[in-house]
């Protein structure tokens, strides 16, 4: 008799207190926890881009609470180095979701990792937005509906460079890249889009060195002796700062085209201070030539913020947090279910224009400045640059559905 | 009857002969001491025999067997023990279990891998501890032991083997005058006892002309002399050889030589 | 057919030298303050990389004051010097009070230091590579047989020499060069010529430090200052100094001259395995020359075991093992999920860290690459579950198997070695293994690692999975004590406390300690088949030195003479890290003050002082 009275007694408390919620009246308790955002990249191993994009999202996260968060919570993010390795990082990823009870995952720098998070992101069922990535594995052959990109993946930006390489006339082609996960992505994309799009281009050599561990004099010499007419550079980082000397030092860019990946963006040409190779042509981020007033904004406002250049690295974190935002919003919880639900094939009103996540492969149609590299002062920069739309370079939905297992 | 037969050991090390056309013979029972003044091969020649070095030529016998080429480990099997000039024990096990190994190695169960080491043989080890008068401190570690007490530990674990050969470098080097004699003594008495034949080098020439039966004079990598002590210590040779320390040939006049 | 084309050949035949050179310079410094102090200092790599730096943000400034020739070589001289007071700095605060202490203790204390050096570059210079200016009047490049070829490069061949020569009069014509030369040949020599041995000791480590930190600001022009720096310049110069011979100087230059041509011309017939070819060249030199070209065998001081002893077993221990179990069993009825996960990895690290006990304090065997078994044990699970599809029930098998194989494999060649070779050779057996994942892509996915290893349903949540790591752990561990408290267990002590009594009472010393090294393998895959279910990834790094260290670290916290330190070591540092570890950034460099605290305050670990402190009680 005692346990119905009491069941009795307590149902209407729930129910009231569940009414009350609803109406949002002691929106005070709701306040005093906010959506937790789990969020892990190689702040030690590569700060020169992750530095920027943690800048970049916490200035989102900074306007976003201060106009009172999303769904009337603030957001926390939880920010951890994930090592740079693919098993810390899912380690560290496990210690934000099981231990601090994140709702989400973003972040990472190597596309080895990204890879890592993704399977990760699969097994535990949790949202993983990958940020610097960039092989097509994590939205293509490892794909999985937990997994999104924002990005413009190898194959699109790698589509962008050999459209430009056709005018060239070039048809013996180097091929240099890193090592792992994103060298080998972008290297056999390459291969296999220069073939498709350039008649009679063929690869003459192709040379792996080991990431940040490059033998720049042996591996430019090597390029050297095969004598090509075109180079397709992946390297980046310390890598690509030592190659560019030794090239230039032995004469190896001269009378030749040299398509490069990423060259253009500020983490990776402000190192080479005044030894930038002019002529090369790039994917970059051009921040000091854009003129869209939104973008603009967005550009002085960080100026402002941290006395330093924006990197492309601060103008994804800062995309990234404020989707992130607008997805919670629209999922109007931070249930996984919901949140995918609210990402896939949503539009994103972004500082750099409209951005859709394209439901089928949950990579974003977000695009890349394609330009050449020039000697502005001490420092290089880009010249005769477009922005060229992602949309038009995704991988066609017949190809999606042959390569994801999804 | 011969137990060791040496003959025409040579071991030269980069042009320096150490050891020229080296031949002796142990017997049964027999305590041979090899002496000299430093660097006339005692050494290496006791490192041939103990099959730590290898000689460029000669033979090692035992028991009429060519033991020339073999290991220190295939020498222990055929029933040669030795104890070394710094006493090497092993310092984490206890007195006895020093001995138990031996045991479990003569027994060939060294790579037991279940029934604990400790107790393996261990009635056994205490009895040859019991022997050399050391059963009461089967249970102390030899890190724990006086250096005297480490040496006789030593002997029990070269007895453990049921040597025939028993090789002693510098047996008694480190030790108080006292425990020499009484060292000597006991190794003496077992090797009567057992028939084992004992082949030692040694320093101290009360030792060498109060425990050996015969005596082995080295210089320069050769045999100058050989004989009964007493023949040995007139021998004009060896007298030379240990020109300006005549005195150490002298016989035991008490007390410890200077 | 490129091959055959001279230019090329000679443009790499001369890279191959100002490489060589470079790792000469750097090396020599390594080989002449281990001649002297007989320590391998690991943080040689660490003031090398503080060169670079130095001198990547000091000749910049200089430069700017006054654009020459002059400045620049001054400048780098400058650093070099710097690094030098660093390194004497370092004797006197580190080195000087570890000269007696075991080998492994030395090591691992240099190697805190490579931790704190890391966290404190990033603190000082900033996380950003730093590319130096190029040389004055090297910037452009000559002709050689039609080819460019950089100028500052020749400059670079030869410094080799150059150093070779003054270091050579310095030893040769100065009474600090002959009392160097005295103590790499016989230590004790030295202190009974009543020398100032701690002036000598400082002196030579100032030289050896200026070396380093010549070597490294050396690199300005043409590597930019990065923090991967110090790592991967040690494990070249190391196999430069053992194939040389420890303590020699000339060996160190014949072994840098190859092994740089080795870089120069292996990068044309195996572009993805230059790492594989260097440290396979130290494992053949080692086989047929246990000393390396030049070193002799009596340079290489006794090794120090220390390790455990006999102990009575302790009054009432099944009991407090059924505890044990009791309490293992039951956690998951308090624990959540994140601990259940600390908790599984920290009995995967307390059976590795056991399994290389065995190694250490039983045999004495101080094994500087156990991360290779720990790491094939983890591939070898992962493969299995890649190429061939099978569940984990028959992958941790399989993983175990392959760990035992390589051990077996890694322990023919080691056994034969002592002392400090065999620290160095177990290492480059792990950086071979490293190196062996990390270039051969096609099969191991190189840096990318094998992702997808997830366990099978059954044992897939964090209740089950802790479960089966428990139990797997208890048993294996026990079975591991049992082996130790056995007659082969005793064995190994025995060669332990003394090889020459060992072989004397007929012990096989090297087949006891080749099959201790099978077995420490296969315990020690066990735990990185678990480790690579628990974590669903493997990656090279499994197999690198940090992991090694991990294990040496928890064997030193727990106790290296206690049986059950490891067990409490790994749970310890394991604990801590996790606890510490989201809170800082600069965990390396606590992990790194506090090896180097337990090393000269606390050698005894956790569970010795527990033990010292009840014994001294009763």
């Amino acid at each position: 008799m005692a346990t119905t009275s009491a069941i009795r007694w307590r149902a209407p408390a729930w129910l009231a207190l569940g009414a009350a919620l609803a109406l949002g009246a002691p929106a005070t308790q709701a306040q005093q926890t906010p959506i937790k955002i789990g969020e892990l990249n190689s702040y030690a191993q590569w700060a020169a881009f992750t530095v920027p994009y943690r800048n970049g999202w916490q200035m989102a996260l900074d306007e976003i609470n201060a106009k009172g968060g999303v769904l009337g919570r603030k957001i926390e993010i939880v920010s951890r180095d994930d090592g740079a390795t693919t098993g810390s990082a899912t380690r560290v990823a496990d210690e934000l979701v099981s231990r601090e009870g994140v709702s989400l995952l973003f972040g990472s720098f190597l596309s080895n990792v990204g890879v890592a998070m993704a399977d990760y992101a699969n097994q535990k069922k949790i949202v993983y937005i990958a940020a610097e990535p960039l092989t097509d594995a994590v939205t293509m052959a490892q794909g999985n509906r937990y997994t999104f990109r924002v990005r413009p993946n190898n194959f699109m930006q790698v589509g962008m460079l050999v459209d430009q390489a056709k005018a060239s006339g070039a048809k013996r082609w180097a091929i240099v890249a890193p090592n792992y996960e994103y060298g080998q992505s972008a290297a056999s994309v390459f291969k296999r889009l220069i073939q498709e799009r350039v008649p009679g281009a063929q690869i003459v050599t192709e040379q792996y060195p080991a990431l940040g561990k490059i033998e720049a004099g042996a591996t430019a010499s090597a390029i050297e002796q095969a004598k090509p007419d075109g180079i397709f550079n992946v390297l980046f980082g310390p890598d690509l700062t030592q190659f560019v000397r030794e090239g230039n030092t032995r004469g190896l860019f001269e009378d030749t085209t040299v398509l490069s990946l990423l060259t253009g963006e500020p983490e990776w040409l402000l190192p080479l201070k005044d030894e930038v190779p002019e002529g090369w042509t790039v994917t970059g981020y051009p921040w000091d030539e854009i003129k869209e007033p939104k973008h603009k904004a967005f550009i002085d406002a960080y100026r402002a913020k941290y006395n330093d250049t924006p990197r492309l690295g601060s103008l994804l974190g800062y995309m990234v947090m404020t989707m992130i935002r607008d997805s919670i919003e629209r999922a109007g919880s931070t249930e996984t279910d919901a949140i995918i639900k609210a990402l896939e094939d949503a539009k994103f009103d972004t500082v750099i224009g409209p951005v859709t996540m394209r439901g089928i492969d949950n990579q974003s149609t977000m695009g890349a400045w394609v330009g050449k590299l020039v000697l502005k002062g001490a420092a290089g920069g880009m010249t005769g640059w477009t922005y060229k739309d992602g949309a038009s370079f995704m991988p066609t939905e017949a190809e999606v559905k042959t390569v994801r297992k999804d | 009857m011969t137990l060791l037969a040496v003959n025409g050991l040579h071991k030269s090390f980069g042009g320096v002969v150490a050891a020229r056309d080296v031949s002796f013979t142990v017997a049964r029972g027999e305590m041979l001491a090899i002496i000299g003044p430093n660097g006339a091969g005692k050494s290496t020649v006791f490192n041939m025999v103990g099959g730590q070095l290898r000689p460029d030529r000669g033979q090692v016998l035992l028991d009429g067997q060519d033991i020339t080429h073999a290991s220190p480990q295939k020498r222990f099997r055929r029933g040669v023990g030795r104890t070394f000039q710094v006493a090497q024990t092993f310092l984490s096990m206890s007195a006895a279990e020093n001995v138990q190994m031996a045991l479990i190695s003569c027994n060939r169960q060294s790579n037991g891998f279940w029934a604990p080491a400790r107790e393996r043989h261990r009635d056994k080890a205490v009895g040859l501890l019991s022997r050399v008068g050391m059963a009461e401190a089967a249970d102390t570690p030899c890190s724990a032991l006086a250096y005297g007490d480490v040496k006789r530990v030593e002997l029990a674990i070269a007895l453990a083997g049921q040597p025939k050969l028993l090789l002693m470098d510098e047996p008694t080097a480190g030790m108080a005058p006292r425990e020499r004699a009484a060292l000597m003594d006991l190794t003496g008495s077992i090797a009567e006892a057992q028939g084992i034949g004992v082949l030692f080098t040694e320093h101290d020439m009360d030792v060498v002309f109060g425990h050996a039966a015969r005596v082995l004079v080295l210089l320069r990598g050769q045999i100058i002399a050989a004989g009964a002590p007493d023949e040995v210590r007139q021998d004009e040779q060896v007298k030379r050889a240990y020109l300006g320390d005549a005195r150490a040939l002298e016989p035991l006049r008490g007390g410890s030589p200077a | 057919m490129l091959a055959l084309d001279p230019a090329f050949l000679a443009v790499q035949a001369l890279s191959g030298l100002s490489s060589a050179s470079s790792l000469f310079i750097t090396a020599c410094g390594l080989t002449i303050v281990f001649g002297v102090t007989r320590i391998v200092n690991f943080a040689h790599g660490s003031l090398y990389m503080i060169g670079a730096y130095t001198a990547a943000t000091l000749v910049p400034r200089l430069l700017e004051l006054s654009f020459g020739p002059v400045t620049f070589w001054a400048g780098i001289l400058a650093s070099a010097i710097i690094v030098g007071l660093i390194g004497v700095i370092i004797e006197v605060l580190l080195l000087r009070r570890i000269y007696g202490a075991p080998e492994l203790f030395q090591l691992l204390a240099t190697f805190g230091i490579v931790l704190v050096v890391q966290d404190l570059v990033v603190q000082v210079f900033g996380p950003q590579d730093i590319l130096g200016p190029r040389a004055p009047g090297l910037r452009a490049p000559v002709e050689i047989l039609g080819r460019r070829f950089p100028s500052y490069e020749l400059v670079l061949i030869a410094a080799g020499p150059i150093v070779l020569g003054l270091v050579w009069l310095l030893l040769r014509k100065t009474r600090f060069g002959v009392l160097v030369r005295a103590a790499t040949q016989d230590r004790d020599m030295v202190a009974s010529l009543g020398v100032n041995q701690a002036l000598l000791f400082t002196g030579t480590l100032f030289l050896g430090a200026f070396l380093a930190g010549l070597g490294g600001a050396l690199q300005i022009p043409r590597v930019s200052a990065n923090t991967g720096m110090d790592l991967s310049i040690i494990a070249e110069a190391f196999v430069v100094t053992v194939v040389g011979g420890m303590g020699s100087v000339p060996g160190a230059f014949l072994a840098a001259l190859i092994i740089g041509q080795l870089q120069a011309f292996g990068i044309l017939i195996f572009p993805k395995s230059t790492l594989v070819v260097v440290f396979l060249l130290m494992a053949v030199v080692l086989a047929i020359r246990p000393h390396g070209f030049f070193g002799r065998a009596e340079i290489v001081g006794g090794t120090h075991a220390v390790g455990i002893a006999s102990r009575s077993p302790l009054p009432g221990r099944h009991f407090i093992l059924l505890v044990v179990i009791a309490v293992l069993a039951a956690f998951p009825l308090v624990a959540d999920a994140y601990l259940l996960k600390v908790a599984t990895e920290i009995l995967i690290f307390a059976l590795f860290a056991f399994s290389l006990q065995l190694l250490i304090g039983v045999g004495g065997v101080v094994s500087f690459g156990h991360a290779a078994f720990f790491g094939l044990g983890a591939y070898g699970a992962a493969l299995a579950v890649k190429w061939y599809g099978v569940s984990m029930e028959a992958a941790l098998p399989l993983g175990l198997a392959l760990a035992a194989l390589g051990a077996g494999l890694v322990g023919a060649f080691v056994v034969r070695l002592s002392g400090i070779y065999l620290a160095m050779m177990t290492l480059a057996a792990a950086q071979i293994l490293y190196a062996v994942a990390f270039q051969w892509v096609e099969v191991t996915g190189g840096d990318n690692g094998i992702v997808g290893v997830w366990p099978s349903s059954w044992a897939s949540g964090p209740i089950p999975y802790y479960l089966l790591t428990a139990a797997l752990t208890v048993v294996a561990v026990l079975l591991l004590k049992r082996i130790i408290d056995a007659p082969f267990g005793y064995s190994l002590r025995a060669a332990r406390d003394s090889e020459s009594r060992a072989e004397a009472i007929g012990l096989k010393v090297r087949q006891h300690r080749w099959l201790a090294f099978m077995i420490a393998g296969a315990a020690a895959g066990l735990a990185g088949g678990i480790y690579a279910f628990s974590r669903g990834s493997v990656d090279p790094s499994l197999l690198g030195i940090s992991t090694s260290v991990d294990a040496l670290t928890m064997l030193l916290l727990g106790g290296i003479q206690t049986m059950m330190g490891p067990l409490v070591g790994a749970a310890a540092l394991h604990g801590l890290r996790d606890w510490i570890m989201p809170l800082t950034p600069l965990w390396r460099l606590l992990l790194g003050l506090s090896i180097i605290a337990m090393v000269l305050i606390f050698p005894r670990g956790l569970v010795g002082t527990v033990r010292d402190w009840w014994g001294a009680r009763t």
